[in-house]
């Protein structure tokens, strides 16, 4: 099961990239994407803007679940009081819908991406890195839409991804 | 962000505090001794007014830059506010009217420690996308006193660039001004009495008429 996280800013510029695989049941954390997928990813990321720009009038709420699919990959999104996007991409590495799975990864976050105990786990992960992402801006030297560069706001979400996905 | 290859060292050309305690350590919620006196705003404040009025020429530059040095503080309010507020009850602004109580109501008691005195909407069937925040005696004009040749200043335009700074980060992107209307004869009861102009721009209201007639 792997992730990409990304923070795109207002003008939809990317504030902050991560990638990542899932540490739970044995995963170590390595993320499984080819390199052809990588491209893909931000393009995929990136188009499903669109959709979060229609969706967050809709709804008041910051955590806004699962909203786009593209194939295998699942977007969802975290939207922040000045209109930043969390975005989060996650391919879990069975085929979703695979008759044959082991009945030992059915209930885990990886197999099942719209479970929700996965949409549980990652409103967690989002929490925790708005968190941060509120201290990073404090800076008073930090900008509008300026990229975060910060080593150590990049360790915290590496720890929240392995705490929470 | 070339480090990936470092063991565990830090970066050269980051410094790191002594105690190892970044700004990520620090806690969100306010604690009961992160009130600042009145004496060290004021201080302050009346620093950064001189240091605007040495650069420009004109009463409009000098509104202008205080509410220049104002805006970045509104959008990083909007967040913190937010994040501050429990879980249950976090919600962002979704229309013009959530906003502005938002306003009047989290953004004044944060930054004066107490609500905005009134909210009200132009009646001018001409300018419908004006509304006013009113308030009857601003904190940051409390020890500002303002010379007879420049009696248009208003040094609370500090306050409406805060203002702006919310609400062009919630996406409704507006102007704020502030305009003084105590007047000076006896017997007024707020002399210092502040209005905060707030006009949006013509696309927040088209996109409130949309929303409206989605929900509806």
């Amino acid at each position: 099961m792997s992730y990409y996280f990304a923070i795109i800013g207002t003008q939809d510029n990317p504030l902050f990239e991560y990638e990542f695989g899932t540490s739970k049941q044995g995963g170590d954390g390595q993320s499984r994407f080819t390199d052809q997928a990588r491209h893909l990813n931000q393009f995929v990321l990136h188009s499903s803007l669109d959709i979060v720009e229609e969706i967050q009038w809709t709804s008041n709420q910051l955590y806004l679940k699962a909203i786009d699919k593209f194939f295998n990959n699942y977007i969802s999104c975290f939207i922040t009081g000045g209109n930043v996007k969390l975005l989060l991409l996650h391919q879990p590495l069975n085929p979703a819908g695979a008759a044959g799975g082991t009945t030992r990864n059915s209930t885990s976050i990886g197999a099942n991406p719209t479970s929700p105990q996965t949409e549980e786990a990652i409103k967690n992960f989002f929490t925790e890195v708005y968190e941060n992402y509120v201290k990073a801006i404090m800076s008073p030297f930090y900008k509008a839409n300026m990229e975060i560069k910060s080593p150590v706001f990049r360790a915290r979400v590496a720890a929240a991804g392995r705490k929470y996905l | 962000m070339g480090a990936s290859g470092k063991t565990g060292s830090k970066e050269p050309g980051l410094r790191y505090p002594a105690n190892g305690k970044t700004i990520f350590h620090r806690p969100l919620n306010r604690s009961k001794t992160s009130e600042l006196s009145q004496a060290s705003f004021a201080y302050l404040f009346s620093e950064m007014v001189s240091y605007a009025q040495k650069r420009v020429t004109g009463i409009q530059d000098l509104e202008k830059r205080l509410n220049l040095q104002g805006h970045p503080i509104g959008l990083k309010l909007l967040d913190l506010l937010l994040i501050r507020e429990p879980v249950r009850s976090q919600a962002r602004p979704l229309n013009i009217i959530a906003l502005l109580h938002f306003i009047k109501g989290n953004l004044w008691t944060h930054l004066f420690g107490r609500q905005a005195d009134r909210l009200e909407k132009s009646s001018n069937p001409e300018t419908p996308d004006e509304y006013m925040i009113i308030d009857n005696e601003p904190l940051v004009n409390a020890y500002v006193s303002v010379p007879k040749e420049m009696s248009q200043l208003n040094c609370a335009a500090f306050v409406a660039g805060i203002v702006e700074g919310v609400c062009d980060g919630a996406a409704f992107p507006a102007r704020v001004t502030a305009h003084t209307v105590g007047g000076k004869e006896e017997g007024e009861m707020w002399p210092g009495k502040t209005v905060f102009l707030v006009k949006f721009q013509p696309e927040v209201l088209e996109r409130e008429a949309l929303i409206g007639d989605r929900k509806s």
